[in-house]
């Protein structure tokens, strides 16, 4: 047992820890952003094409987290303003955006022989090999995200429940929607590490998705989808210790299993 | 770009200057004309009901009346720091998005003192007689009680200008009666100008101002009371037709084919 617990003295688990949990109070507002306006797929495109950003970023010999970070915002833009062509419904676009950015980013890769990339860390996430650069990249955006957040999240409430009402009012929407576009970029950018480009949406979008079983307001549902993502985060980090299996993935199942649990339990009430 | 253009006026007490005047405005989508050279203005305490069939155009007028739509040519005035007041046709809020009456309410109130609004939300519904909601998640509501709610987050901005596309629309009979009187009483006691859209203009009959007949052009405009006494409009409504512009009593010299497009001349003459 002492050994267990000597485990959370140790630095990479201390990083993983931190990275973890201040991933997961950014995504519990997020995350039910992307729930409430159905965006999953939206999030699922930009991690993917994060790849590419990667590729890019290590031929050119860029710092690799920036190059994730501008990669996913210019990918944000790019998809917001192709959304308005009539011409491609949004779900094709994003279709097409998602894997052939994928697909190009692991060619690229490939190509470049001079380059050695751990695949498997990008997809599914190393959050172990957290650096303190990492962490300190991690939580500096999570504050950044999170400030934002706060300022803005009437206007944001606002225009997600009807964008005309709020318009009338006085709000900028089309300012607004792009910003929150951005929000969700740049936390998919740095979550890369932590869930890898196959799962971040979901430690987007499972705590929301849970937390809605308990929330009658947005607030709670925010608050509560944050507090369930730390839940998996912590529970998540012991099961990959516990059975040696990688935490990324771990935690997603952690996360699920909390959604499971939440809909049984109010299942079996109504 | 000189077309299109909105313009504020400086307000001065107790002016006559309209709230809010078009002049001639036009619309085209994919080269079909929706609005043409349409004008009207709305003064302080009047309520102006725009009537056509669908697709006349008119939610495209009034988008455009609010700013959330630009005109491809003419002019929108409005006073200056003139508060709009929007009710939009219909709500629908996501089931996964859980929102409570108060909640939504509040966010009318963002930007304002946050200690002000729990009193103003309470006394706003009573107002409207559904106080009770006040606690009930947005997506329990009935049609006519959604309404209510909608029509509250707009007057909780204290608009000069209430807009309302459609106000009744899901409201039973009687409801749509007593949210009629409502808006009614809220002109009078408030001052505001008010623009709706409806379809049942032998409800709005007795407290409309001003009726605006609209097929992408104004076909004709004037005051309502000029027809309730028309036989032919008690006949038509007892015989169930809901079609507002046949009670409209008055001739026009043009016929519209099936596009809605001006056959012959384009005048009318009203009785």
């Amino acid at each position: 047992m002492s050994d267990f617990l000597s485990l959370f003295t140790t630095d990479f688990i201390l990083y993983a820890l931190a990275a973890g949990l201040s991933l997961a109070v950014v995504a519990g507002p997020l995350g039910s952003f992307i729930v409430w306006r159905r965006m999953a797929y939206f999030g699922d495109t930009l991690a993917h094409s994060a790849l590419l950003g990667i590729a890019i970023g290590l031929l050119t010999g860029a710092n690799p987290q920036l190059s994730i970070i501008l990669s996913c915002l210019f990918f944000a833009f790019i998809l917001t303003v192709l959304d308005r062509s009539p011409n491609v419904s949004t779900d094709t676009l994003l279709g097409i955006l998602a894997h052939s950015s994928l697909a190009l980013g692991i060619v690229v890769l490939a190509l470049a022989d001079s380059i050695r990339v751990n695949l498997e860390a990008y997809l599914f996430g190393a959050l172990l090999t957290i650096s303190a650069s990492d962490l300190a990249w991690i939580i500096a955006v999570t504050i950044g995200v999170g400030g934002i957040l706060l300022k803005f999240w009437n206007e944001f409430v606002a225009i997600t429940v009807h964008a005309d009402i709020a318009e009338v009012e006085g709000s900028r929407v089309d300012r607004l929607n792009i910003l929150l576009v951005l929000l969700i970029a740049l936390t998919i950018a740095v979550s890369m590490k932590i869930v890898g480009v196959l799962l971040i949406t979901s430690l987007l979008v499972i705590p929301a998705a849970a937390a809605r079983l308990l929330a009658a307001t947005p607030e709670q549902m925010a608050i509560r989808a944050s507090v369930i993502g730390c839940v998996a985060v912590v529970f998540g980090l012991l099961a990959a210790f516990v059975a040696d299996v990688p935490v990324g993935p771990s935690i997603v199942v952690c996360a699920t299993l909390l959604f499971l649990a939440l809909t049984l339990l109010r299942g079996g009430k109504a | 770009m000189a077309s299109g253009a909105v313009s504020t006026v400086e307000e001065t007490i107790g002016s006559q200057q309209p709230l809010l005047s078009a002049v001639d405005i036009g619309k085209v989508f994919d080269d079909r004309v929706v609005l043409e050279r349409v004008s009207f203005s709305i003064q302080p305490g009047q309520i102006v009901t725009l009537i056509g069939p669908n697709g006349a155009g008119k939610t495209t007028l009034v988008r455009i009346a609010l700013g959330l739509l630009d005109a491809d040519s003419g002019t929108i005035t409005r006073r200056e720091g003139l508060r709009l007041g929007y009710m939009p046709q219909s709500l629908h809020v996501e089931p996964t998005l859980p929102l409570t009456v108060q909640r939504f309410l509040a966010l009318a109130l963002r930007g304002a003192k946050e200690s002000a609004g729990g009193h103003e939300i309470e006394e706003t519904l009573t107002s409207l007689h559904v106080p009770h909601l006040v606690h009930a998640q947005l997506n329990s509501l009935s049609g006519g009680e959604l309404q209510r709610v909608l029509l509250a987050r707009a007057l909780l901005r204290k608009p000069h200008l209430l807009v309302l596309d459609e106000p009744a629309q899901g409201v039973d009979i009687a409801g749509q009666a007593e949210l009629y009187s409502i808006i009614d009483s809220i002109a009078e006691t408030q001052g505001c100008g008010v623009l709706m859209i409806s379809h049942d203009l032998h409800l709005v009959m007795s407290s409309t101002d001003e009726v605006i007949c609209l097929n992408h052009h104004v076909c004709c405009h004037g005051k309502p009371e000029t027809v309730s006494n028309d036989p032919a409009y008690l006949s038509l409504f007892g015989a169930g037709v809901t079609d507002s512009l046949a009670v409209y009593t008055h001739h026009h010299t043009h016929e519209h084919d099936i596009h809605g497009n001006v056959i012959g001349e384009d005048e009318c003459t009203h009785q």
